[in-house]
């Protein structure tokens, strides 16, 4: 499942390790899973797949495949009886610095598609306030974005937990906090009422100093269509653009369709979901 | 053949003997009641409800237990799962799910039953719910028939298998509910009302005539018993919805080369009929006879979902 | 237009009391069989169709009552010349929507070239993203399409709609027919009738043609319902019966490994060709409404991957949406080379400003429609609508004008039907099922006619009163009739 990137004039100057476990536990055992995986990242410019593997505890089919956004996809299968399915995945990347700006990756569809907002982006009267202010000032897109980004960092709180539910961007600003999914949809959506396509992107980052701690979710940014540049990265939780501490997995209109799981299961009872993911790095790399 | 059209089809033989059995039941308790003095027409009544397996229903409902209320309750009730409307809605609901599997003169048959049914709201007086029984008599009758017509294969034999397992159960419960009547301790028997409820026995289950065939010697309750559960003569025994069952599942066999637990238990029961005799049976006990019974139909209904991948 | 009278089909322009001298004889009889008579006709008819339980559930109704769709007994006629004229232009329609499919899906060459706006496909949320890519077997995403037909003269038809994604009906042609057959069979003597009995051996047809490569020996076809609930129902299993194919519900199918199985009492069998009357939105709970109960989880990675034909394809939404609707004329001659046979009604997209003011100077003359809506709601026929609701459409229009576009009412042609006060002219339109399959595109000659029995209404849709006619389609050469 690994490309080779295009583009490597410039020596990749991180090598990104990632756990990525995805545990889910049935309170009734379940006749049947089945799950469509968006896990695994596609190399392209400033990122660089060198390993990456899923595997799955217990008796299961996986059949790689490629959805429409061109994001490698994987689904799963397995048959019950079954009380949990852990999925565990476990890759390198070497990344670099490239001030968030996306080339050289899997594009099969054109920016315009990225301007239509879905129930998960659906604007709202606050939203609609927000983009009005930011373009208020006027000024060249980017510096627009930039302080759209800004802003949404400033009103809103972030809390990396992970939450049961996905809320549509007007319910995550008007809590004003969140978790990543949160802030990427709020960012797209506002993003979207600039006049710019954008679009949800769910990945890893490379938290420094807490790089051997497991975190409860794993991560999501907007990225936004600018005249002349193109695709650029921006993570509102932090207030920059991604860098070479961070690893694109999948992208889509809104989270719905870069989920890294999207499940469905034969069988009563309950779930409970426990994700964990850490990244770390080869210092000797850095 | 789909798994869940097996389902239907054969959860729509159940449905519509079980509303052709109720329909019955509430015809000859119609006729007890008529019969009897006051206050044995409430009894008649009240092990009406009792075979129907209606009672605890219908203490919930709140009502009085007149006639009218009872048999309305055993008719109308739409809160109640196996008043004959419940019963010919879930019918019609599994018809129509496997409409392709079914000729159109058995649809239409069940359909017609349904509509027939659809606008009631009363059951009037007595006449008028003798009047709807007849009614829901003739279609299942119809459907029956119309069942017969159809092509000798998979979803015919589905339909006459679940219709084979329900006739058993509700022998079973109906000789249960009237047990003390066909096994008196003490008492003198042969009075009036004795008569007339073994009669409406004979008559829940069509039965009346046969028995004057096969038993020239009057109404004997151990013979009843024989009659309902040996005689194989009589379609609605015990016996001969046994032989059906394992018919059925012989003919389905034979298509599908499907034979399991469902085959295994049938053709033992088969022959476990075959060995006793009513006098053993009566000693053994019954109630527990029949309590075995009914335990053992409701395990071999679970055999047959399984067998055929609908469990 | 509106204000002159309408065209009938039968007697033409002058709606006298003679019939165009090639109807001559549908004429005399309409004449000469007593009211009463048609009167017990048709009831028989409806009486057939009750138990048959060629039923539907009108939606929004307290008791979603299971009502039939009332049938008028006097038919429909197309003469061969006409019908030719037709069929050439649906055939022409169906290639350019397929063509225009499997190009959005695919190369989406139609946006370079600047004939259709990027963003009337891009920013269409019938356009389905996820799916972009995926070319089903034989490059075919509409295998059926039921065309929705107007005429306003002899020689002037229009396309009122497309619709391209699960189009319904095809039974009542089928189930009219039989009715007219066994009620009215002098007709059938009078007249050549092109036969329809054929519709579900041509589907049959088409299904299997389509199965995925290396699959068409033998393929597996099965029709996936909603399930007995559904107002489609009974069209459902009379097709899957009329085909000898399962009719099969979610539960019953299960994917695995990409591909699709069914549960059998003998075990699982494989899928080839689903035709599937769920809508996209519910047709696969992981990858579009999650809630969905509907659907069966997989089947989409099964369709990407290439291992199961879905008729129709996922996404063909985009190619009968109403905004799109607007520009067929455009993709037809795109992709045909040619121009279109059959026109459009003339249509203003309220998108564009110049459009959008000329709407709203003329509301009470114009038919408003939603882009997504369908089924005859959403809808604004300004003849026949109350002031209160103009100001509303008026309001919405302003608020949201992407979401319309409006048409000319036009001056529906009418057909005698027979009403309360005897017969008397009604609107209709007229919707051909057209198959697409590996061999070409096939049309059985007949449709579902649908009329507005309210006296002077234009609404043909059955959840607003609408009702069915046959529609007899003559034969140039009577051997081949009934």
């Amino acid at each position: 499942m690994t490309r080779r990137s295009e583009s490597s004039s410039v020596s990749p100057d991180m090598r990104l390790f990632v756990h990525h476990r995805t545990v889910y536990r049935f309170s009734e055992p379940q006749d049947r899973v089945i799950q469509m995986l968006r896990l695994t990242p596609g190399s392209h410019v400033g990122q660089n797949v060198i390993d990456w593997r899923i595997d799955v505890d217990c008796n299961a089919r996986l059949r790689p495949g490629r959805d429409g956004y061109g994001n490698e996809t994987a689904m799963l299968y397995v048959d019950g009886p079954l009380s949990s399915v852990s999925l565990a995945v476990t890759g390198e990347v070497l990344t670099e610095d490239r001030a968030g700006m996306v080339a050289g990756a899997a594009e099969p569809l054109p920016p315009e598609l990225f301007a239509r907002s879905t129930p998960l982006t659906a604007p709202d009267e606050a939203l609609r306030a927000l983009a009005t202010e930011v373009a208020g000032d006027g000024g060249p897109p980017l510096d627009q974005v930039h302080q759209l980004m800004a802003t949404i960092h400033r009103r809103m709180r972030f809390l990396p937990q992970k939450r049961s539910e996905v809320r549509p961007a007007g319910a995550s600003f008007a809590d004003g906090q969140g978790g990543a999914t949160d802030f990427a949809q709020v960012m797209v959506c506002a993003a979207r009422l600039l006049g710019l396509p954008a679009r949800y992107v769910s990945g890893h980052i490379l938290r420094p100093g807490h790089q051997h701690e497991w975190h409860e979710a794993a991560h999501a940014w907007a990225e936004v269509h600018v005249p002349d540049y193109g695709w650029i990265g921006f993570d509102a939780t932090a207030n920059r653009c991604p860098d070479d501490h961070y690893v694109r997995v999948a992208i889509g209109l809104d989270y719905r369709d870069a989920a890294p799981v999207s499940g469905t299961r034969t069988g009563g009872g309950s779930e409970v979901l426990d994700v964990g993911v850490r990244v770390g790095m080869d210092q000797s790399q850095a | 053949m789909l798994s869940r059209t097996a389902a239907s089809l054969y959860w729509l033989g159940r449905y519509v003997e079980r509303a052709e059995f109720t329909a019955r039941l509430i015809e000859a308790t119609i006729r007890l009641d008529a019969l009897s003095p006051r206050p044995a027409g409430k009894g008649a009544w009240e092990s009406a409800l009792a075979v129907a397996a209606a009672d605890e229903g219908f203490v919930d409902t709140g009502e009085t237990r007149t006639p009218q209320n009872v048999a309305r309750y055993l008719t109308l009730a739409a809160d109640n799962p196996s008043s004959i409307r419940s019963c010919l809605d879930r019918a019609r609901s599994n018809a129509r799910a496997v409409r392709t599997a079914l000729s159109r003169e058995a649809w239409e048959a069940i359909n017609r039953a349904w509509l027939g049914l659809r606008d009631r709201s009363s059951t009037g007086g007595t006449q008028a719910t003798l009047a709807l029984v007849d009614a829901v008599k003739a279609e299942t009758r119809g459907f029956e028939g119309a069942q017969h017509r159809m092509l000798r294969n998979e979803p015919s034999w589905f339909i006459g298998l679940g219709a084979a397992i329900e006739r058993a159960d509700n022998t079973a419960r109906l000789i249960d509910v009237k047990y003390h009547l066909l096994l008196p301790e003490g008492e003198t028997v042969g009075g009036v009302i004795d008569r007339d409820q073994w009669t409406t026995i004979l008559h829940t289950v069509s039965a009346v005539t046969a028995y004057r065939w096969l038993y020239r010697d009057g109404l004997r309750p151990v013979q009843v018993a024989e009659l309902l559960i040996h005689r194989r003569e009589l379609p609605r025994s015990l016996a001969a919805s046994t032989d059906e069952v394992v018919g059925h599942l012989n003919l389905l066999g034979k298509r599908t080369g499907l034979q399991g637990e469902a085959d295994r238990l049938a053709r033992h029961r088969q022959s476990a009929l075959g060995r006793t005799t009513i006098g053993a049976i009566i000693t053994g006990g019954l109630h527990e006879y029949l309590s075995a019974f009914i335990k053992e139909n409701a395990r071999l209904d679970q055999a047959i979902g399984k067998q055929f991948r609908f469990a | 237009m509106g204000k002159r009278a309408a065209f009938d089909e039968i007697r033409g322009h002058d709606a006298g009391e003679t019939a165009r001298p090639e109807f001559n004889a549908l004429g005399d009889w309409i004449r000469e069989t007593p009211a009463s008579e048609l009167n017990r006709r048709q009831q028989a008819a409806e009486a057939a169709f009750r138990q048959l339980g060629i039923t539907f559930a009108v939606y929004g109704e307290e008791e979603a009552a299971e009502r039939i769709i009332p049938f008028d007994i006097v038919p429909r006629i197309f003469t061969a010349r006409e019908w030719a004229g037709l069929s050439a232009g649906l055939v022409q329609r169906v290639e350019a929507l397929n063509a225009f499919l499997d190009d959005v899906y695919g190369a989406r060459r139609i946006i370079a070239d600047g004939v259709v706006p990027p963003e009337l496909i891009l920013g269409n949320p019938q356009f389905r993203p996820m799916l972009a890519g995926a070319r089903p077997a034989h490059g075919i995403f509409a295998h059926i399409c039921g065309i929705d037909l107007v005429r306003t003269g002899p020689d002037a038809f229009y396309v009122l709609e497309d619709n391209a994604r699960t189009p319904s009906g095809v039974s009542y042609m089928l189930e009219n027919r039989e009715a007219m057959l066994r009620l009215c069979p002098e007709l059938f003597e009078m007249f050549p009738v092109a036969a329809v009995d054929n519709y579900p051996d041509a589907l049959h047809d088409t299904l299997r043609s389509v199965a995925p490569n290396g699959r068409s020996s033998n393929p597996v076809c099965v029709l996936l319902t909603p399930g007995h609930f559904n107002s489609a129902f009974y069209e459902h299993s009379f097709l899957a019966d009329s085909m000898g194919i399962e009719l099969v519900e979610a539960a019953d199918l299960v994917v695995d490994d990409d591909i699709v199985w069914m549960k059998t009492i003998e075990g699982l069998v494989r899928v080839d060709v689903i035709y599937r009357r769920i809508d996209d939105d519910y047709i696969d709970p992981l990858v579009f409404l999650a809630e969905s109960v509907l659907g069966v989880p997989g089947l989409i990675a099964a369709y990407m991957a290439g291992n199961v034909t879905l008729v129709n394809a996922p996404g063909t939404g985009i190619a009968d949406d109403k905004a799109i609707y607007s520009y067929m004329p455009e993709i037809v001659k795109y992709y045909t080379g040619r121009e279109a046979r059959l026109p459009n009604v003339e249509t203003w997209r309220c998108r564009e400003p110049d459009c959008l003011k000329y709407v709203l100077e003329n509301l009470p003359d114009l038919v408003v429609k939603l882009v997504d809506g369908s089924g005859g709601y959403g809808m604004l026929v300004g003849p026949t609508a109350t002031r209160a609701e103009i100001e509303n459409f008026r309001a919405a229009l302003v608020a949201e004008p992407h979401r319309y576009i409006a048409q000319p009412t036009l001056a529906l042609s009418t057909v005698p039907t027979l009403t309360d006060m005897g017969i008397a002219p009604r609107h209709v339109d007229f919707r051909p099922f057209v198959l697409s399959g590996a061999d070409g595109v096939t049309i059985v000659p007949g449709g579902l006619t649908r009329v507005a029995l309210r006296e002077g209404s234009l609404v043909v849709n059955s959840s607003q009163g609408g009702g069915t006619k046959d529609s007899l389609i003559l034969l140039d050469n009577p051997a081949e009739a009934h």
